[in-house]
């Protein structure tokens, strides 16, 4: 009982910190290459489960949708690359945050207008809706066997990408360099709009796939741009790597936390006690991950300058 | 001093202009501007003149009104202990925060104060006993005592303004102190001004103490305001307007917290409220939005500083 329960909270921390993977990868490399603070990562991964619930509607199939909406958010991260955040890159932090956070409100106020103020309905694709049994006999929802492979796959994509491609070989030389890079000829600005473009993909690839589980609405990016840049602090700032490790740990510990710790406290305290000090705890276990490692290693697990 | 005597003026009249206009409703909305005016006035001086940007600023303006709400709750309501209480509460949480945060510099130091922002927004959101979720309903505002009601609006919003104006008077002694000086001269430089000396770490500590001591004041004030404390007084999102706020005004400048606190407050309320926008005002945050991104493209030294270039000019 207690193994299999264990198991099933592990895949599903897995899940979780995959599809965090894919909003952190965009995060930090804006972050380490333009150092650039973007709020409205989140506002992409929203617009991109409202365009997969929309597109998968008109077009009646998951699958033929979800290409078209990985499209579409990355030509609207581009697009606004092009006409806004451009001209933040040489401003302060503060201006980007500013300026990040008025994106925000927009984004809200628009996706409300287009499609209202309530949640819409994704529906996991034909086929992926039950149960599978796993070897040892567990059942797990297929769809989330489905979005962990989804996940795997883009990472192992994106390492390929990033290190054996000539992109690749720019976007690192830009994150542990920027002038450098830029000296030794690097068109910076293609660059910039392409790792953008990339990034609001994978922000949309992320929305689209959780659409089905959680709830496609507005303010669904504000919470989960919290817990991807505790990712990229944890993992260090620009490195992939770094956000694949500190997604899966913050993955993990959130999702086991809120499992396990309630059970925890439940044997040693009074229930009364119990059912007050666990799910708090559970929800504070990744800032406090996050302040230990900041402690600790204050440039994040896997540096990305040298 | 002009300036000042001009501003504090036009505060002073402004609760006596909405009552011969019959608009009572606006000296709350003022009496609010006021508190948020302190908050981000306290931001901006860890922000704007310690260079210190502190993304969890919410955690001391959320602890001050809680632990205005809890003292309510158990009956004790007078003031002159939960005022003072909230402060010293607010300022100890500053102080073990900032001891451990101010070990980090730079996007790091941003990050750390918004994770203990969000821890303290947790164990309040799991404090059962004092509403959890849902808030805390105080049973009344605070007492004074000398005769004074504090659920009379005028009166309310007469109070708020002389410890705004108090809160301000101290600021700016701070920023033209010594102290102020070496914390600015620790933005600029701060291996230069530890070469010279000065324990740089220890003027740090005491300047964000300072700050959330302010914080949780304004906290005090904003519970009573509305009668209520939730979680989402120590939001993020919270800490990010408050942020707003301080850069809207102007980062650093003396009157850009207070111009900020006016001018967002005042856009939600008039937009949010506004008739020719007839069904539209429900996205009252979509023309809000626009407006910061113009303010962020073409003004970038806020509004203190647009107006402060126009003079020069």
């Amino acid at each position: 009982m207690t193994a299999i329960l264990f198991l099933e909270q592990t895949l599903n921390g897995v899940q979780f910190g995959l599809m965090l993977f894919l909003l952190a990868a965009g995060l930090t490399l804006v972050f380490g290459i333009m150092d650039m603070i973007n709020l409205a990562h989140g506002s992409l991964y929203m617009i991109g489960a409202y365009l997969m619930a929309a597109l998968a509607q008109a077009t009646g199939s998951f699958w033929v949708a979800l290409p078209l909406a990985l499209l579409a958010t990355a030509l609207v991260g581009a697009a606004l690359e092009v006409t806004i955040l451009r001209r933040l890159y040489e401003r302060d932090h503060l201006s980007q945050v500013l300026a990040t956070f008025a994106l925000i409100l927009i984004a809200n106020e628009v996706v409300r207008l287009i499609w209202g103020s309530q949640p819409i309905l994704l529906n996991a694709p034909a086929g992926l809706t039950g149960p599978v049994e796993l070897p040892g006999g567990m059942q797990y929802a297929s769809y989330r066997l489905a979005i962990i492979a989804v996940g795997l796959a883009v990472a192992v994509l994106l390492y390929i990408l990033v290190t054996k491609t000539r992109v690749g070989m720019l976007v690192r030389a830009g994150a542990s360099n920027r002038e450098m890079a830029t000296a030794m000829g690097v068109d910076i600005r293609r660059l910039f709009t392409a790792v953008f473009a990339i990034g609001a993909a994978l922000c949309g690839l992320a929305g689209a796939m959780l659409g089905p589980i959680l709830a496609v609405q507005v303010g669904m990016g504000e919470n989960i741009l919290i817990l991807a840049f505790v990712v990229i602090v944890i993992g260090g700032i620009g490195s992939i790597r770094g956000a694949f490790v500190g997604a899966l740990l913050v993955g993990l510990v959130d999702t086991m936390g809120r499992a396990l710790l309630p059970m925890f406290f439940a044997a040693f305290f009074p229930p009364q006690v119990a059912s007050n000090l666990g799910p708090s705890l559970s929800s504070i276990m990744i800032y406090v991950l996050m302040a230990a490692v900041l402690f600790f290693r204050p440039q994040g697990l896997f540096p990305a300058r040298g | 001093m002009k300036k000042t005597i001009f501003v504090l003026g036009l505060a002073v009249a402004f609760p006596l202009v909405m009552n011969a206009l019959d608009q009572t409703f606006y000296i709350g909305f003022g009496a609010r501007v006021l508190i948020y005016a302190m908050a981000a006035a306290s931001l901006n001086l860890v922000l704007g003149y310690g260079g210190m940007v502190s993304f969890g600023h919410a955690a001391f303006f959320g602890a001050g009104a809680y632990v205005t709400g809890i003292l309510a709750v158990e009956g004790l309501r007078s003031a002159w202990i939960a005022w003072p209480a909230a402060l010293a509460v607010a300022a100890a949480a500053a102080l073990v925060i900032g001891a451990l945060s101010l070990r980090t510099r730079g996007v790091y130091f941003i990050m750390i104060t918004l994770a203990f922002a969000q821890m303290m927004y947790y164990v309040f959101v799991s404090l059962k006993a004092y509403g959890g979720d849902d808030g805390l309903s105080l049973p009344g505002r605070s007492t004074l005592g000398f005769g004074l009601e504090l659920g009379d609006e005028l009166t309310w919003y007469y109070v708020v303004l002389v410890l705004l104006a108090a809160v301000l008077y101290l600021l700016h002694r701070i920023v033209h102190s010594r102290f102020g000086r070496v914390i600015e001269a620790i933005r600029e430089n701060e291996t230069r001004a530890a070469a010279i000396g000065y324990p740089v770490y220890g003027y740090k500590l005491a300047c964000f103490v300072i700050s959330g001591a302010i914080a949780g004041l304004a906290g005090a004030l904003i519970a009573n305001q509305s009668s209520y404390v939730g979680p989402g007084l120590l939001h993020w999102v919270q800490s990010g307007t408050l942020m707003i706020m301080v850069i809207l005004g102007g980062v650093g400048r003396f009157w850009g917290a207070p111009i900020g606190a006016a001018v967002l407050l005042t856009l939600e309320e008039t937009l949010s409220g506004s008739e020719a926008l007839g069904q539209y005002a429900l996205h009252w945050q979509l023309p809000v939005g626009v407006v910061l991104l113009a303010i962020v493209l073409y003004a970038p030294q806020g509004i203190a500083g647009l107006i402060a270039g126009r003079r020069r000019a």
